[in-house]
């Protein structure tokens, strides 16, 4: 074992001292697993520092510790709209280490909870001079996202707004042949701003931009969701892995977005 | 490579022993404190047979960085029987809930965790809490039985 563990008591003295080439141990679940494989090499630094457990609601949003588990995401009162997405990930022991900070970094095909956040419009605030960027400048390049302090997730107005959806092989826990989340603002009975955002069909969690285009603009009907279906997966690349083929991903994508939006027409 | 003193109360007796660095708790357990019981299966949070409670809670000692739980509450199966077995272990005898017997000590800890937390569970509830353990024996109904008999207080019935 070559791995040199830092311990530091505050979240701003760990972003002094990562620098470049260490890795940060959250929740354990990415990273202790390449160190018992002995994949991840050299410097480790890791902080209990408190304010990575906190959550904060705002009026329109709450903001979200990166080191939040999947459980307490499960049992915050604020955070109902994203309890079915954390029971969704891994069984009750990965779910009480699982960190919302972690899971922006999970290879695929793990990461179904940055499904739902890119769904939702999340935005990323970093440790030390960060700053706030949207999610999906941080997928765009994992590896040089930087220290992670909190996610920023805007509430969905209404609670129909927004849909999630995991396909597993086993069940009740098994990992994604596919996951999808769906955000769909109405104003006046369209669809304003719509967000579509695919997991495991991608090397990371990608947005389905031709069928956002079908559905703003218009009504939540069997018409228009038959449209959006058609082009779900334009412009995705989905991987083979040991889970599905390219091709069976590419097939079944549209079938599980016409369940889900078709749950969310029913309301 | 640099030892870590580390300190825990394990099955309510404390411990001490010392940590390489970036050793995970189960090794620790195992080779540090000396309790076999937790067991290594894959080492990479998919068969829960290392399953232990930190604080009350779930976790997977292999993805766990044993200086972490420096000064934690830590309870593994060998903690269960006191003079007698755990009522959950007599169930487990009762409804043959064990054939090779590797995942059990995983499986009797998310049991006991379920049933702290929640005396009644449904037959769902308990699917979901072994759902984090991984057993290629049995397939899983008699340790489903064995669970939801020691919730009706069948257990030595």
């Amino acid at each position: 074992m070559t791995v040199q563990v830092e311990s530091y008591g505050t979240l701003a003295e760990v972003a002094r001292a990562i620098g470049s080439g260490a890795l940060y141990l959250g929740g354990g679940t990415l990273v202790m697993r390449d160190v018992n494989a002995g994949v991840a090499q050299g410097r480790i630094v890791r902080t209990s520092d408190p304010v990575l457990s906190e959550v904060r609601a705002s009026g329109d949003g709450v903001t979200v510790g990166a080191g939040v588990t999947m459980a307490q995401v499960m049992a915050h009162r604020d955070l109902g709209f994203l309890a079915q997405v954390a029971r969704a990930v891994g069984g009750p022991q990965v779910r009480n280490m699982a960190t919302v900070g972690g899971n922006l970094f999970a290879p695929h095909p793990y990461g179904d909870f940055t499904v739902a956040l890119l769904a939702l419009g999340a935005r990323v605030i970093g440790a030390g001079q960060g700053g706030q960027r949207p999610l999906e400048d941080i997928l765009r390049d994992r590896a040089r996202a930087g220290l992670v302090a909190a996610i920023e997730v805007p509430r969905p107005r209404d609670p129909r707004d927004f849909g999630f959806l995991k396909v597993s092989r086993i069940k009740p826990k098994g990992v994604s042949v596919l996951s999808v989340a769906a955000l769909l603002p109405r104003e006046g009975g369209r669809i304003r701003g719509a967000r579509i955002a695919f997991g495991a069909m991608g090397p990371m969690p990608l947005r389905a931009v031709a069928a956002e285009r079908v559905l703003d603009g218009q009504a939540l009907d069997a018409a228009t969701i038959a449209r959006a279906v058609q082009v779900a997966t334009d412009g995705l690349d989905p991987p083979t892995d040991a889970l599905a083929t390219s091709w069976y991903r590419r097939e079944v994508a549209g079938v599980h977005l016409r369940r889900l939006l078709e749950r969310m027409e029913r309301g | 490579m640099a030892k870590k003193p580390v300190t825990i109360t394990l099955n309510g007796a404390e411990r001490a022993a010392f940590a390489d660095d970036g050793q995970n708790l189960l090794e620790f357990l195992r080779r540090g404190v000396g309790d076999l019981s937790p067991k290594y299966g894959c080492g990479q949070g998919t068969c829960g047979a290392c399953t232990v409670t930190i604080d009350g809670e779930t976790h997977l000692a292999c993805l766990t960085l044993a200086e972490s739980v420096q000064g934690k509450r830590i309870e593994t199966a060998a903690g269960l029987a006191n003079g007698t077995l755990h009522p959950l272990q007599d169930a487990f005898m009762e409804h043959f809930a064990a054939q090779c017997g590797y995942c059990t000590p995983g499986m009797l800890v998310s049991a006991k965790a379920l049933l702290d937390r929640n005396p009644a569970p449904t037959r769902e509830d308990v699917v979901e809490a072994i759902s984090g353990n991984l057993c290629r024996c049995t397939g899983y109904e008699p340790i489903i039985a064995a669970i939801l008999s020691v919730a009706q207080g069948r257990a030595r019935a």
